[in-house]
């Protein structure tokens, strides 16, 4: 086991470098800086702030300072949040989206594996069909439009839940009332991710020679679904989850937008939009180290769920 | 300090998802409005009767929450450089002069000012019980550190153009001289004095913007680049910072030594980053904000229809134009065909069709300034068939004609209604002259770069909020020198005027030659000219205070909330 996260770990160090190299410089190559204004600078200005965030060294010391600086847990400042450094602003930025995320993944499994188990064992029946049209609905309707129809109904006309932000300012501030419709419009599409998923699995599970021998011996529905069909029917599922809750707890752009919410989305589309090298570079960073992660959890979730894997 | 090219939402997502959504939101908005019969069905907030019985009975909690756009860079005052950090600046600092609600210039921390015979020396007062948010008392080396840190290149202000009337400030910023050679000086506590290198009218106008705040020196001594941080910001504004929380909010707290505090009536003002503007229009009808931005173009007229009474639209100091690249072909040295493209668009379609915001159509660069004459050429009194034919004329004249068409490129920055405005332009064109516009858009920051190649363009979008109510904000931009003239327009005449100008100690003669400038300028016509900018938000009624300026600028400290 300690091997195993040993070679991980290790096995992690040259992928987060190509990473790192291959986002530096693609955003060194897209055209504008992070000082281009609309006024131009006094040249005695541009030439401090260059000096000052080092933009006057050449390219490959600037990465090899970057790198030195990363080594010992320093992301840099931000050029953006002129006052701020990359690592405060990951630091304030990914508890919202973690907790929107793990939110938004734990009603997702729940729900999806619940509907998809229904489905097979209701396959080709109304019930199977009509989750399965309610999954479809799920992937193709975009999040960018439930957010704004849950958001007209539910906030503006209704005015049962809050229209954005965490509730600052307001009585109730942080309550949970201001996380329902962006976790449920997270949540909606991997829902059915997760629904469809099971179900193609356990279809597949149901139909194995193991499942009829304990139908033979006339074990209940229930006891066959739960303690011998689930837990290899979610192998696909798990592989799915790891990247994509990496990708949720590091949050949304588009529901960060449209609820405003302070999380680590926002931070990349507006960093990437300024040219805030650091800050783009630093999210990627942790982006990249997360979802490594998330893939050895995934890993070790196998072996849990099928011995065969273990060797 | 402005991006005008950016009003408000500017995330990719945004960009992306608007044209999306908006048919979607329309949709659902429209069915409630156009059919009579089915609008009982969308409670639309009525109009409420606020104040009370008097009308003017103030509400228990004194709490302004307001939208504001997009999340500023820093609150320093000497290196904040967008319009959102200004708007809370101006509540936490308090330049030496300052303005009313209504935009006009009155005693700021200074009570009073002289001002020398040849206009060049200013000599300020400051008040005797003006106070840090520490209860440290304001003097005038406050301010004269503040001016030579603001001008100091060390400072990296991206602004500190802005100080360059005052004495020296030019090599100042330009390292040329130390920051102490600035002409400023603190003849006692209560007594600045400030040196000009010319008369300039329009001085004490600049004393309101943050570039020229002081700042509180021990503050800043301790506590080094985060000085400007919520728990360590000590400033000289009738509020104070109390929280901020990047990309979630910023809480002002009443700064109880503000001199004028027996005069303010909020206790806290709340600024939230909203980078959508259908989110924020969505968080004011949710009753979340009291008042928003911006607002999204084509929600405007649904507005119109029922939120009337809190739809503000009032004229703003920008100028939205299009620069032609008077350095390369087709345009260079073309004016019948300049001339031509301009008088080709229906500018009164295009503000109420297209802009529908209530823009106002413009024929000249210069918009609307106080004690300045509107420069607006002859032919804009002319029907639109009249200028058409003229157009026609000058277009055959510049030797293009239907067998062998104009074609040319047309460049703007991302975002929906610039295109929505580039689309109508290029149709207009086909449809009178036979032109074939090629449309290309950039994102921001590569749009600025290949704008001021002066090379890769031939026709760009551009456009310019004025710094301070006064012409030459917009004037100094054409001459030929000028770091913002990508239209690379060169006219001695132009040059000469404005330089005149800017040494013309007369109120009366420094306008005409401005003026004249101009009126030589459109004669070149380096910039088309389409419509001046107004400002466009909606307003809860139990906000008492707000007024519309032309540089929409607004102090808190005026601001009351009614009973609601």
């Amino acid at each position: 086991m300690l091997r195993l996260i040993l070679r991980r770990l290790l096995e992690s160090i040259p992928t987060l470098l190509i990473l790192i190299a291959v986002t530096f410089f693609m955003m060194r190559m897209a055209p504008g800086g992070p000082f281009d204004t609309e006024k131009k600078l006094a040249p005695e200005i541009e030439a401090n702030l260059r000096a000052a965030y080092h933009l006057d060294e050449p390219l490959w010391q600037q990465f090899g300072r970057y790198l030195w600086n990363l080594a010992r847990g320093d992301f840099g400042p931000s050029f953006q949040y002129r006052d701020r450094t990359v690592t405060e602003l990951i630091a304030s930025g990914f508890p919202v989206s973690l907790q929107l995320g793990a939110l938004a993944m734990l009603i997702a499994v729940v729900v999806g594996v619940s509907l998809g188990s229904l489905a097979a064992l209701r396959q080709n029946k109304p019930a199977d069909y009509g989750t399965m049209a309610v999954a479809m609905t799920g992937i193709s309707v975009p999040n960018f439009v439930v957010g704004p129809l849950l958001v007209l109904v539910f906030a503006v006309y209704l005015g049962w839940l809050p229209a954005g932000g965490l509730g600052e300012g307001s009585a109730g501030a942080g309550g949970w009332r201001n996380l329902v419709l962006p976790v449920f419009t997270l949540a909606l599409t991997q829902v059915a991710y997760i629904a469809r998923l099971t179900r193609g699995s356990m279809i597949e599970v149901l139909r194995s020679n193991f499942i009829r021998t304990a139908r033979a011996q006339g074990l209940p529905t229930r006891t066959i679904l739960l303690r011998h069909a689930l837990k290899p029917a979610l192998i696909p599922v798990i592989s799915y989850l790891g990247p994509a809750t990496a990708g949720l707890v590091t949050g949304s752009v588009v529901i960060e937008t449209i609820f405003g919410l302070p999380g680590l989305g926002r931070y990349f589309v507006t960093g990437a939009l300024n040219r805030d090298y650091t800050l783009v570079l630093g999210i990627v960073v942790f982006y990249g180290a997360l979802i490594i992660l998330c893939n050895f959890l995934v890993d070790l979730a196998y072996g849990w769920l099928d011995p065969r894997s273990r060797e | 300090m402005r991006r005008p090219g950016r009003p408000g939402p500017a995330t990719p997502a945004a960009r992306l998802l608007l044209p999306l959504l908006l048919p979607l939101l329309l949709a659902l908005t429209a069915t409630g409005c156009s059919k009579p019969g089915e609008e009982a069905a969308i409670p639309v907030p009525q109009a409420v009767a606020v104040g009370g019985a008097s009308g003017t009975e103030l509400a228990a909690e004194q709490i302004l929450r307001a939208a504001n756009g997009a999340e500023p860079e820093t609150l320093d005052p000497h290196r904040a450089t967008g319009v959102t950090a200004s708007n809370i600046l101006r509540d936490l600092f308090e330049g030496l002069t300052t303005e009313a609600a209504d935009g006009s210039i009155i005693p700021g921390a200074a009570e009073s000012w002289t001002v020398s015979e040849d206009g060049r020396v200013y000599t300020f007062r400051l008040r005797a019980n003006g106070r840090w948010s520490n209860g440290d008392p304001v003097v005038a080396e406050d301010f004269a550190f503040g001016l030579r840190r603001s001008a100091d290149p060390a400072t990296l202000s991206e602004y500190s153009a802005i100080l360059y009337p005052i004495e020296n400030a030019d090599a100042v910023v330009n390292g040329r001289l130390p920051p102490e050679k600035l002409g400023v000086r603190a003849i006692d506590d209560r007594t600045l004095e400030i040196r000009l290198h010319s008369p300039t009218p329009y001085f004490l106008g600049l004393l309101n913007h943050s570039s020229t705040y002081a700042v509180h020196r021990p503050s800043l001594a301790k506590f080094g680049s985060k000085f400007a941080r919520a728990g360590n910001l000590v400033g000289n504004g009738a509020f104070r910072l109390n929280e901020w929380k990047v990309q979630s909010h910023i809480q002002l707290l009443r700064n109880t030594y503000y001199w004028d505090d027996a005069n303010t009536t909020l206790t806290e003002v709340w600024y939230y980053p909203v980078e959508s503007a259908e989110s924020e229009l969505n968080r004011y009808r949710a009753g979340e904000f009291d008042l928003t931005y911006t607002l999204p173009n084509r929600q405007i007229p649904w507005l119109r229809k029922n939120l009337a009474k809190e739809l503000r639209i009032a004229p703003y100091m920008g100028s939205y134009v299009y620069g032609f690249n008077t350095s390369q072909p087709p345009f260079k040295d073309n004016i019948p065909l300049r001339k031509a493209l301009a008088m080709a668009l229906d500018r009164e379609v295009i503000v109420t069709k297209v802009g529908g915001a209530g823009e106002i159509a413009g024929y000249s660069w210069v918009p609307p300034v106080t004690g300045y004459t509107l420069q607006t050429p002859e032919w804009a009194s002319w029907t639109q068939e009249q200028r058409n034919a003229e157009a026609r004329r000058l277009y055959a004249e510049a030797g293009y004609s239907a067998e062998k068409p104009l074609r040319f490129q047309l460049l703007y920055n991302t975002e929906t209604n610039h295109r929505r405005l580039a689309v109508a332009m290029a149709a207009m064109w086909r449809d009178v002259l036979g032109v074939e516009t090629e449309i290309l858009s950039q994102e921001w920051q590569v749009f600025l770069q290949t704008r001021r190649t002066k090379i890769d363009t031939q026709l760009f979008r551009f456009g310019w909020i004025g710094d301070y109510d006064d012409p030459y904000t917009f004037a100094e931009i054409l001459q030929t020198t000028h770091g913002m003239n990508d239209m690379a327009y060169s006219n001695p005449r132009y040059d000469e005027l404005v330089e005149r100008a800017s040494r013309e100690g007369d109120a009366a003669a420094r306008m005409a030659l401005l003026e004249e400038a101009e009126r030589v300028m459109l004669d070149d016509m380096p910039v088309l000219p389409i419509y001046f900018y107004v400002t466009k938000r909606v307003i809860k009624p139990w906000v008492q205070g707000y007024e519309d300026n032309i540089l929409d600028h607004h102090h808190s400290r005026f601001v009351r909330i009614l009973k609601h």
